[in-house]
């Protein structure tokens, strides 16, 4: 066992020596494949900010209907059964006008802007909280209810974050072929990284096959130098990632000071980059084996 | 320990190297292959170790038939075959002592154990302090004999040697073949081919002789 596992690690410490021999070749496909890796993976990672964005502000969606300025009271009373009534409305709540512009002072800060205001330019409203369904049943209900009479107008609060989502699940879609792209191309990298390797070293596998190597025994190396690579390949991409999203992160500070929010993007999770660097890692490796399962068949000695 | 049976080798292209070639070794014997150049000694060294196959005929080898051996099987008979080659194939990208080191990397042996043993098989063949040479700084003599410590370091039971003597003055010559006579003294089996008579001065060794494919 230890013996087998240090033979393996003379394998590997023979492999490293020789990507590190050809110092800048080497480390230029290190930079190519964690350039192609770095593509999706920065772009997932943004998708999954904003993924994050959608979720923190979404909430329950709520549909707000604001009542005509001339709306009198018996008008709210028919209202606020109707709707309490209506099948597809889990709740809903009367916001009287006034109670609407205390709100605005209190979570703008524009109290003193407000307080100098001649009369109180907002409507009655009702919030509804509509029973859970997708965004055209919320869109459908929202029409609806709009066509009320004495309603003036009907907002879906959350429409946007519904459309996001939407998008978001574009966006997916389109880091999905990115990333698959990709990865062929990592892979066609490798595979012509252990061509080569192997046409350089075709006397001495010759002579290895002559003296008895098996095929495990010549394929090794090879398929350890794409493992290697990918992995080498897959920690400049993470740095890539992480490094851009440093400067974004610092552009978002001075942002996020105009805005007077806090945003920051979050790096990769431990999860995540345990999957990139495995999976560059297995592209690497899989290049090589396709490689050697093709050129290694051609070199029979005589 | 090696037994040819009515062996005929045709190379692609048509021409027939060897013709109803059949003879047998017995274990522990050396044995001298002559013959004019092209009569077929290579030939009949790589069907041993199934670097080439026949086209009919029987080549065995501690009773197994090589000319069938699946590819699988094929490092296992090769790693109990030591051979000296005609064009050396010595690595010129590695240290005297890595080339030596080789077959006993393929066979997996641990570090100290293997170096315990290239310097054996260094030493036997007087290159000892050339280890950290690279093989092309070698002369031609000195190039033959790490081939040689590279064919016994993993101690073969078998030891095919195509024209070790090949274009060496009769000195270096001398000195090959009395590293052969060592070993065969510890019982090894050899095949040794030459096309040049001069170094066979030494009687009891049984010769075989090929002319155009046919053994005389
Ligand atoms: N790979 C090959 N393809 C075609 N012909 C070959 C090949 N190898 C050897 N031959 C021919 O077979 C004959 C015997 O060759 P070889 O066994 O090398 O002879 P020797 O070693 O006795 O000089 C020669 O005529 C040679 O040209
Ligand atoms: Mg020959």
């Amino acid at each position: 066992m230890t013996r087998a596992f240090a033979l393996h690690l003379g394998v590997l410490r023979a492999v490293l020596r020789r990507m590190f021999a050809s110092r800048l070749a080497g480390f230029l496909n290190i930079l190519a494949i964690g350039i192609a890796l770095s593509l999706p993976a920065g772009m997932y990672l943004l998708l999954q900010n904003a993924q994050g964005l959608v979720a923190q502000f979404s909430g329950t969606p709520q549909i707000s209907l604001f009542l005509e300025m001339n709306a009198k009271a018996e008008d709210v009373d028919r209202l606020h059964k109707q709707l309490a009534q209506h099948p597809a409305v889990a709740g809903v709540e009367f916001v009287t006008r006034a109670q609407a512009l205390e709100q605005l002072k209190q979570s703008t800060g524009l109290s003193d802007l407000i307080g100098g205001l001649q009369q109180n330019p907002l409507p009655d409203a009702f919030v509804v909280h509509p029973k859970p369904g997708d965004a055209q049943a919320l869109d459908m209900l929202r029409g609806e209810l709009a066509k009320l009479p004495r309603i003036s107008e009907a907002q879906l609060d959350s429409a946007w974050a519904y459309k996001l989502e939407a998008l978001l699940r574009f966006g997916r879609m389109g880091v999905l072929i990115l990333a698959s792209l990709l990865s062929l191309a990592l892979i066609a990298v490798t595979f012509n990284t252990i061509r080569l390797q192997i046409l350089t070293q075709r006397d001495e596998i010759e002579v290895a096959k002559l003296i008895g190597a098996t095929d495990g025994f010549i394929r090794r190396p090879f398929l350890y130098f794409g493992a290697a690579q990918g992995l080498l390949g897959g920690i400049m991409a993470w740095l890539i990632v992480t490094a851009s999203l440093l400067l974004l992160n610092g552009q978002l500070g001075a942002l996020a000071q105009l805005y007077a929010s806090r945003f920051v993007l979050h790096p990769l999770s431990l999860g995540d980059s345990l999957s990139l660097l495995l999976f560059s890692v297995y592209l690497g490796w899989l290049g090589a084996w396709l490689s050697v399962a093709r050129h290694l068949s051609q070199i029979e000695p005589r | 320990m090696i037994s040819f049976k009515q062996v005929h080798k045709r190379y692609p292209g048509g021409y027939e190297a060897l013709k109803g070639v059949s003879f047998d070794v017995a274990e522990g014997e050396m044995l001298f292959l002559t013959g004019h150049s092209g009569a077929g000694k290579s030939t009949l060294l790589k069907l041993i170790a199934a670097i080439e196959r026949p086209n009919s005929g029987s080549v065995l080898v501690n009773n197994q038939n090589v000319g069938v051996l699946k590819g699988g099987a094929l490092p296992y008979l090769r790693r109990n075959i030591g051979i000296i080659f005609q064009d050396h194939k010595l690595l010129f990208d590695r240290s005297v002592f890595d080339n030596v080191l080789l077959p006993l990397q393929i066979c997996g042996f641990d570090h100290r154990e293997s170096g315990k043993r290239v310097r054996a098989a260094l030493d036997k063949v007087g290159l000892l302090k050339r280890e950290k040479s690279n093989p092309i700084a070698l002369s031609g003599g000195e190039q033959q004999r790490l081939c040689i410590a590279r064919a016994i370091v993993n101690r073969p039971a078998i030891l095919l040697a195509d024209e070790p003597t090949g274009n060496l003055d009769t000195d270096y010559a001398r000195e090959i073949m009395a590293i052969f006579n060592s070993f065969h003294q510890v019982g090894a089996t050899l095949l040794i081919s030459t096309h040049d008579e001069s170094v066979l001065q030494d009687g009891g060794v049984r010769r075989l002789t090929l002319k155009e494919g046919v053994l005389q």
